[in-house]
């Protein structure tokens, strides 16, 4: 399996290569946009930069931007990848290493063209195969909050890249290949909110980033659109039909649970994606509601799959469960209080167990300085055949689902850090160190 | 049921329930009133112990997950005339108020230093996550832990080589 992955990628790389010199005889790069000196300097409507908040919550601009401890969009954090580590990039109006001298339309050709204001071709790490969707006045709005933040002095980190990727060019062969340009039309035939909620969802929300799979280039495979990712150690679930959770979403516990972060008959958000609820919360409600619409008419509706074998033998599994889990998951304290029921939980269901084993080794750790939801965690506590027979336990008890394969080799590689998990406290972009109170709020 | 346990270096045996928590062995069966029950959840920290040298949540790991592995309680660390090197600290830099979070804080501690020997600021918050203190005296406590750091290189000198 790991081998065949090698070979499709050196095979990916060369035709990568053959393309890219191809393409860099044409097209390396694209024409420079002169510097704006006054760009830094200029102000903006406070609505304007308002709106910029909700729209920067919406991406979540803030959590690759910015290296947890440090300054917001000061870039710096490590982005790991298939290819190599790219290391994103200062966005702060410091004229020398931000985006202190860009234009606007310097701005918007990086939205939408994925090209920097030099003419250099950005990695799609930076997500502008779905920015690429995002309106003039957005893209404007969002100019005027970045704009307006402090400007943070702090020069880019080089990427790590396996070769040739190290060479822009070889990203317009990339772009050739898999990336469309524009907004996408209004669907006639979808309600407003469908259309707001697609609008949000497939472009600066950029939900497909993590939760749509990448074929060998890295690129997102749209014939499995919404299938279920990967991100920073972490399963992004399905969002169409194949969604894991036992008890299907409605548009209702889907709007709560994107706009608090919990829903009582899911769970808590973790990973990664509890920092894209936590600043979803700044989001009006209407738009958060929208993108609950669309999200649910990719998952469609189904019947629900609780399962509970509470006869299952008392094994050493069992007690495991008795002794560490259910204190919390079976009490009768609500959510965020107590901890959901196993039987409903989508990481216990889930095709594969990655995030069970996330949860139960690191727990969820708690926000800086806010009320939020904490689960301990045990990876010191339970050695890796504990480990595994809880796992395997809880999966036999409360999932329909077949028993998990590997889980030994996956316990171990994630305690070892051989496979990275990534960690952070549910901090929204209002949490972001000199950013407090961005959101005018 | 009984179970073997190695608690602060002398093996002794517990007769309790597998699913029993290890926090209620330790302080019902054998007399170890340095870890404390506070919320029973794994939500603050006061219960903390180590095992196998690593800071643990004692009241929500049962006892049957400990197997041979050593347990180790504020006991452990020194004696009230005796005091080891991040009892010290605590008590130079006089880091409690009520002192109910601190043999937690203390086995945190303890487990930070032989991981990191030399933290950094952010790196305690960090470890410190999940201990919290009611009264309020972290700074008294992150003074403390850096004082601890210093006690604990002197006691503990690198090898040279």
């Amino acid at each position: 399996m790991r081998a065949e992955g090698i070979l499709r990628l050196l095979a990916g790389l060369v035709v990568l290569a053959v393309l890219g010199l191809a393409a860099f005889l044409l097209l390396a790069r694209r024409a420079e946009i002169a510097p704006d000196a006054s760009a830094a300097t200029r102000e903006f409507a406070p609505e304007l930069v308002a709106r910029g908040a909700d729209l920067a919550a919406v991406g979540n601009c803030v959590a690759c931007h910015t290296e947890p401890g440090e300054p917001a969009f000061a870039g710096g954090f490590d982005l790991p990848t298939p290819f190599g580590d790219i290391f994103s990039t200062n966005i702060t109006p410091d004229p020398e290493t931000g985006i202190g001298n860009w234009s606007l339309d310097a701005f918007r050709r990086a939205m939408r063209q994925g090209v920097d204001r030099e003419g250099n071709h950005l990695y799609p790490a930076f997500p502008y195969d779905q920015y690429t969707r995002i309106s003039d006045a957005d893209i404007e709005a969002l100019y005027a909050y970045l704009m307006t933040r402090p400007a943070i002095r702090r020069e880019d980190t080089p990427n790590e890249l396996i070769f040739p990727l190290g060479f822009r060019p070889v990203l317009a062969g990339w772009k050739f290949l898999f990336f469309d340009e524009g907004e996408r039309p209004v669907q006639s035939d979808k309600s407003e909110d469908w259309n707001r909620g697609a609008y949000l969802a497939e472009g600066l929300g950029h939900c497909s980033g993590c939760h749509t799979p990448r074929n060998a280039f890295g690129a997102l495979a749209e014939s499995r659109h919404f299938d279920g990712g990967e991100a920073e150690g972490w399963q992004a679930v399905a969002l169409n039909a194949a969604n894991p959770a036992p008890i299907p979403w409605t548009e209702d516990s889907l709007y709560q649970y994107l706009h608090q972060g919990w829903n009582e008959t899911h769970g808590i958000a973790a990973g990664p994606m509890a920092e894209v609820t936590a600043n979803l919360r700044f989001l009006p409600d209407a738009d958060v509601r929208a993108m609950a619409v669309y999200l649910m008419d990719q998952m469609g509706t189904r019947e629900p799959r609780v399962t509970d074998r509470a006869d299952l033998a008392a094994d050493r599994g069992a007690e495991l469960y008795a002794g560490i889990c259910a204190q919390c998951h079976e009490d009768s304290k609500p959510l965020s209080f107590g901890g959901v029921a196993l039987s409903q939980s989508t990481p216990v269901s889930a095709p594969h167990p990655q995030n069970l084993v996330n949860l139960v080794m690191f727990g969820l750790p708690p926000a800086d300085g806010e009320a939020a939801p904490i689960m301990p965690p045990f990876a010191d506590a339970l050695d890796d055949a504990d480990m595994v027979t809880l796992l395997t336990y809880l999966r036999a008890r409360f999932s329909a689902a077949p028993a998990w394969q590997g889980l030994d080799r996956i316990v171990r590689d994630t305690r070892s850090g051989e496979y990275p998990v990534t960690t952070l406290p549910p901090n929204g972009i209002e949490r972001g160190p000199a950013n407090v109170n961005a959101a005018g709020g | 049921m009984a179970t073997t346990l190695k608690v602060n270096g002398a093996e002794t045996r517990v007769d309790a329930a597998p699913e029993t928590p290890l926090l209620y062995a330790l302080r019902d069966d054998l007399g170890l009133n340095g870890p404390k029950y506070g919320c029973g959840l794994g939500q603050c920290g006061a219960c903390t112990v180590l095992v196998d040298g690593r800071a643990v949540l004692s009241c929500v790991t049962p006892i049957s997950v400990i197997g041979s592995r050593a347990v180790e309680t504020v006991e452990g660390l020194g004696t009230a005339e005796a005091p080891g090197p991040v009892q010290r600290a605590f008590i130079e830099l006089q880091a409690m108020q009520c002192g109910y979070c601190i043999p937690g804080m203390m086995m945190r501690t303890e487990a930070l230093l032989r991981d990191n020997p030399d933290p950094q600021d952010h790196e305690i918050r960090a470890a410190f996550q999940t201990n919290l203190c009611r009264c309020g005296t972290h700074m008294r406590i992150m003074k403390a832990i850096r004082r601890a750091a210093e006690l604990y290189r002197d006691a503990n000198p690198v090898q040279e080589g």
